[in-house]
């Protein structure tokens, strides 16, 4: 994510005209108006925290790519693709198609078929009580402090951009957010998220129409920025040879491997955040077909997010900076090059359009932290640790009271990363401790009968203390940055892939080794959890367009030839 | 229960209205200088347009009323 500094407020990049402002104060009459429709429909504790699990594929696939699809994302990717140039392309595509059609094929059915309401609910299931209490805890509190951070970065792109005050932004964003989260539970969140990914959409496919009019095209864009910056800016592949070869600083191994193969994975098959989404579908087919759908609009999503920045490389008459920088100087960050694309471009109406979009894909974004927070707490921590005898209705009710303290949290937090800008940085950082190993945990779980309980607790709680213990040790001396990432030519980047990398490897390792020196587990127990042991229902006979598997392989091959082409 | 397609369609409807309105606005009095890059294409009035039309047919394909 992006990082954001409050040292120096630069004046605001666009002016609102009264219709903007039109367009925006009805996206909030529109949000807080299905809120209230749904409000009758999340009555039981399957309505409130599943959706009533009755989300069509598309629904659920359309929200499980949209609660990944946060504003900060959009701007903070956009600024990547200014700085490192098409590169910032494999987090949408090697750092999340095979990861997404993974998640499809392979691990939905255990998910679906185990019924369970959650992640951690898996790993109670598969592991017992402690993984459970492990996985919920560092979850559920890490997603509400990652809200809160979000919604600070938030109102201070909102100061920096529109120029409003950050509390009005604060508040009137998280009031918004927890009465239709509180009134229609997880399908009050999963609506609004559809209507983001249509807002986002139109509000942001108009700047690399006009953008690539103005270049003249995509093979002058591509020489104006070997002019501007280096031919390498364009290449996927044809620079990661060497760490030293490419502007990110990383070599292949750290992308293939680090990313496509450990953080996306742990991201896009065990963050609650975007499963819980797929949970909620109605039936097997749906729930397989949903991340294939969202793996489809993975795809293009660069054309809204990586193309602007590659065209404000272009066309942008000022030179962006980094954000240390631009804080000392006034002058506009690399994190700024979707607004300014957007001002550049966009008139009274449109201009409205782009600023709505971008308030919808925050405002989602925490509504998916805080539902996803909701779950976990009253099922895998309230009812389990603290009360295990309440009716549905109590439950449902925890669940609301769950929603407003989230947000209340997410407020505190906010404020206290005002306060201590620090905070910001450690809480992003604990975050990724714990989504590498949780995938080797999780996917071990369901391909290996003979993993157990110890087993399964300590590969999570020795990855997870293996990932903040080189962490720690970059951060009290940077150098140890070449032996954790193997080169000294590596930079940050290469750090969060590597470190993914090796605390994966200690997991899945440690897994082993104690599950091999315990007790196995009795086949009866793991019926319905584990690879071999799991009747996999028929989605039924249907025809060769409405399979799973077939689309998997279209979005693989069109995956494969997006690779080339850009190589 | 009414479709969450049906809300889409208002959101387009309504902002493709909106911004249509401003761009045709703009069309009939066009600014002396104008604030962005492009202005002869009036991006507004086609995209607007665009929105609108697609809008319209979401409101007419999920209409409450009708079967989907």
């Amino acid at each position: 994510m992006m990082p954001l500094s409050a040292a120096v407020v630069p004046t605001h990049l666009v002016h609102l005209a009264p219709v903007d402002l039109i367009i925006v104060v009805f996206y909030f009459v529109l949000v807080l108006s299905i809120g209230w429709y749904l409000k009758g429909r999340a009555n039981t504790g399957e309505d409130f925290f599943m959706a009533g699990r009755e989300m069509t594929a598309w629904v659920a696939g359309l929200s499980f790519l949209s609660a990944n699809l946060g504003a900060l994302e959009l701007m903070g990717w956009a600024g990547s693709a200014y700085q490192y140039g098409i590169l910032a392309a494999h987090w949408y595509w090697i750092g999340a198609i095979p990861a997404m059609l993974f998640l499809a094929l392979v691990m939905m059915p255990f998910y679906y078929i185990s019924k369970t309401h959650s992640v951690p609910g898996y790993l109670q299931l598969r592991f017992g009580e402690p993984s459970r209490a492990l996985s919920a805890v560092s979850f559920a509190f890490m997603t509400v402090l990652m809200s809160g951070v979000n919604m600070f970065a938030m109102a201070k792109v909102m100061q920096i951009v529109l120029g409003w005050d950050i509390n009005f932004s604060i508040w009137i964003s998280s009031l918004t957010v927890a009465i239709y989260v509180t009134l229609g539970g997880l399908r009050s969140a999963i609506f609004n998220e559809v209507l983001q990914f249509f807002l986002i959409w139109a509000g942001a496919l108009l700047i690399p129409i006009l953008g690539l009019y103005e270049a003249g095209g995509w093979t002058n864009l591509k020489i104006l920025i070997a002019h501007r910056a280096s031919e390498q800016y364009v290449h996927l592949w044809a620079g990661l040879g060497s760490f030293s070869n490419n502007p990110m600083g990383i070599n292949w191994v750290g992308i293939v491997f680090g990313l496509g193969a450990v953080i996306s994975m742990g991201y896009w098959t065990t963050d609650f955040l975007v499963v819980q989404r797929i949970l909620a579908a109605k039936d097997i087919r749906s729930a397989e077909m949903a991340p294939i759908i969202g793996a489809g609009f993975k795809m293009i999503v660069p054309i809204i997010v990586i193309l602007p920045g590659l065209l404000g490389l272009a066309v942008l008459p000022e030179k962006l900076v980094p954000e240390s920088l631009a804080a000392a100087t006034g002058a506009h960050s690399y994190n700024d090059v979707l607004p300014l694309m957007l001002a550049r471009y966009c008139g009274p109406g449109l201009l409205g359009l782009g600023v709505t979009a971008l308030i919808a894909g925050f405002m989602s974004g925490m509504a998916g932290n805080v539902s996803a927070f909701t779950t976990v707490w009253t099922y895998d921590i309230y009812r389990p640790f603290i009360n295990r005898k309440g009716s549905d209705h109590h439950y449902v009710n925890v669940g609301r009271w769950t929603t407003i303290l989230g947000v209340l949290i997410s407020v505190g937090t906010a404020y206290l990363v005002m306060q201590f800008a620090s905070i910001m940085d450690y809480v992003q950082a604990l975050f990724s401790f714990f989504i590498a190993p949780l995938f080797g945990t999780v996917v071990i779980g369901m391909l290996w009968k003979r993993a157990t309980g110890p087993g399964g607790f300590f590969g999570l709680l020795c990855g997870t203390l293996c990932s903040i213990g080189m962490w720690t040790w970059v951060k009290l001396d940077p150098s140890a940055l070449a032996y954790v990432a193997l080169s000294p030519h590596a930079k940050g980047l290469a750090q969060d892939m590597f470190q993914a990398l090796w605390s994966f490897i200690t997991c899945v390792v440690v897994t082993v080794v104690v599950s091999l020196a315990t007790k196995p587990m009795p086949d009866s127990q793991l019926s319905g959890l584990v690879y071999g042991l799991t009747e996999v229902p028929s989605i039924g006979d249907v025809p060769l367009y409405q399979k799973p598997l077939f689309w998997a392989g279209v979005v693989t091959v069109v995956f494969i030839a997006l690779n080339i082409i850009f190589w | 229960m009414v479709s969450i397609w049906f809300f889409i369609g208002i959101s387009l409807a309504v902002n493709g209205a909106l911004i249509l309105a401003a761009g045709i606005y703009e069309l009939v009095h066009p600014p002396e200088n104008p604030s962005v890059v492009l202005f002869n294409l009036h991006a507004s009035v086609w995209w607007g347009a665009l929105l609108l039309l697609a809008g319209l047919a979401y409101l007419f394909k999920f209409a409450p009323q009708r079967k989907t």
